[in-house]
């Protein structure tokens, strides 16, 4: 039995990536302990960490330190596979612009960017914000999430804050709006994502169900 | 490789049930909006959009299952709308699996309510929805108002200025019926879907008057949508939604295969 923690910080609706998650448990015979929580215990104890966040980094990062979510996510991803998801992946980043400028977890480098208002696209198409559907992400590493999706897959995104990686980091998919942003960052036993995975449908579920399987990072 | 632009099948709900059902090969119930929403997710569909047209609050108790029961097997996103009214109404829908709100009514009654509701749950999860008539006389500039009660009651509200407000309120999305068109097949009025297209920074849909395949195209091309939203015409079996997006690929508009 696999024990999923999904990690409650208040913010909003964690409904639809446990959903998912336990739909990828049945389908692929597993069987799964999916508790959404922010017990540290629960969370500590748990094989795979999901990190989710929707809704403003300020208020994100202010219940993500009172609760002390900051320093558990730094040492639960020493040794258990985590995913980050949207906000979740925003706030492991130093520094995002949202709300006059606010601090992160800084455990990934690089920053968190306003998209702009306007957006202009290279041919001078006027671009929404926030980014919102269905967009392609294309894989710049091989990595044990992406086994069985194919390159330029189309996964749900809903963001009008972007991922401005440093260039050390390992950008494993990159998504073009405007600009090039990072969709997916590698870091150890940290696989993040900016696009939702519960809410893309079958490459969503296949990289859930590839995280359920992956033993995290070779030492 | 562009964003897509989306195409929305739409579900009338009363009690639970789709009202009118859906004509699909070989489906066991076509009036179960469970099943029909995973036909749909199956078909294509790059979101579901779930309007609750039951009349007494006590039997959204229904509602809330139906929603809780698509989401656990629909993974692609969810707006619930339909009797919207409090940030409770709200947290509802959101903890049965909805993935945004969209809210009407209550919006015109009270504007503060959608700022309320994007402080509380984040912008990217309110939609507010848009009934606007025209009310220019011909020869004069185009101009449109909103209307509430199923397109019965002028509010006196200028629907672009109107958009304007809500998004600076802190909706995410606008979804725009126009209540000229909903129903007769005649197409978009694209003149007003560009309108507050353009006049607003987050994603329009465009609803009511689908008829055919190349309204959608002209939704987005003239109309200026980054979503389109229908529901007889896939409702009653006279177009997939592989069709649709055939139909819109082969016309220069990025869709999600």
């Amino acid at each position: 039995m696999k024990r999923v923690a999904v990690i409650d910080y208040g913010m909003g609706n964690l409904h639809s990536v446990s959903k998912a998650v336990e739909f990828v448990g049945r389908q692929a015979g597993l069987t799964l302990e999916v508790s959404v929580t922010a017990d540290p215990d629960r969370i500590r104890r748990a094989d795979r960490v999901i990190f989710p966040g929707v809704g403003a980094i300020r208020d994100c990062m202010g219940e993500i330190r009172r609760l002390g979510i900051d320093r558990l996510v730094a040492e639960v991803s020493r040794d258990t596979p985590v995913l980050a998801i949207c906000v979740g992946f925003q706030a492991l980043m130093e520094y995002s612009e949202e709300n006059n400028g606010v601090e992160c977890l800084g455990l990934a480098n690089g920053k968190v960017r306003f998209f702009g208002d306007p957006l202009i696209e290279e041919d001078g198409e006027r671009l929404k914000v926030p980014h919102m559907g269905w967009n392609c992400v294309k894989q710049m590493l091989a990595h044990p999430l992406w086994e069985g999706i194919p390159d330029n897959s189309r996964f749900y995104f809903v963001h009008s804050y972007y991922i401005e990686a440093a260039p050390s980091e390992k950008v494993a998919g990159i998504t073009h709006y405007g600009i090039d942003f990072a969709a997916a960052l590698s870091k150890g036993n940290i696989f993040a994502v900016q696009f939702h995975p519960e809410k893309s449908q079958d490459v969503g579920l296949r990289l859930l169900r590839n995280f359920l399987n992956w033993e995290g990072a070779e030492a | 490789m562009a964003l897509a632009k989306r195409i929305i099948p739409c579900l009338d709900c009363d009690k639970g049930r789709v009202v009118k059902g859906v004509k699909f090969v070989d489906i066991r119930d076509a009036g179960d909006p469970v099943e029909i929403s995973r036909r749909y997710c199956e078909a294509g569909a790059d979101e579901i959009t779930f309007l609750d047209i039951t009349a007494s609050s006590e039997e959204r108790d229904t509602t809330v299952e139906t929603v809780s029961a698509i989401a656990g097997q629909v993974f692609i996103p969810l707006t619930v709308g339909g009797g919207i009214r409090t940030l409770e109404d709200i947290r509802t829908m959101l903890n049965a699996g909805a993935d945004k709100v969209s809210i009407n009514t209550a919006a015109v009654h009270n504007p503060e309510f959608v700022r309320e509701a994007a402080q509380r749950f984040g912008s990217q999860c309110i939609v507010v929805a848009i009934d606007a008539k025209k009310v220019s006389a011909e020869g004069e500039p185009d101009r449109w108002e909103i209307f509430t009660h199923g397109g019965r009651s002028p509010t006196g509200i200028d629907a672009v200025d109107w958009a304007r407000q809500m998004v600076a309120c802190g909706a995410g999305e606008i979804l725009l019926t126009s209540m000229d068109r909903d129903g007769t097949k005649a197409g978009f009025d694209l003149a007003l879907n560009r309108a507050i297209s353009d006049a607003v920074a987050v994603p329009v849909i465009a609803s009511g008057g689908v008829g055919n395949l190349q309204h959608l195209v002209e939704g987005v091309q003239e109309g200026h949508a980054d979503a389109v939203l229908a529901a007889s015409i896939f409702h009653f079996g006279e177009y997939s939604i592989q069709d649709a997006k055939r139909y819109m690929a082969e016309h220069g508009i990025t869709v999600r295969e």
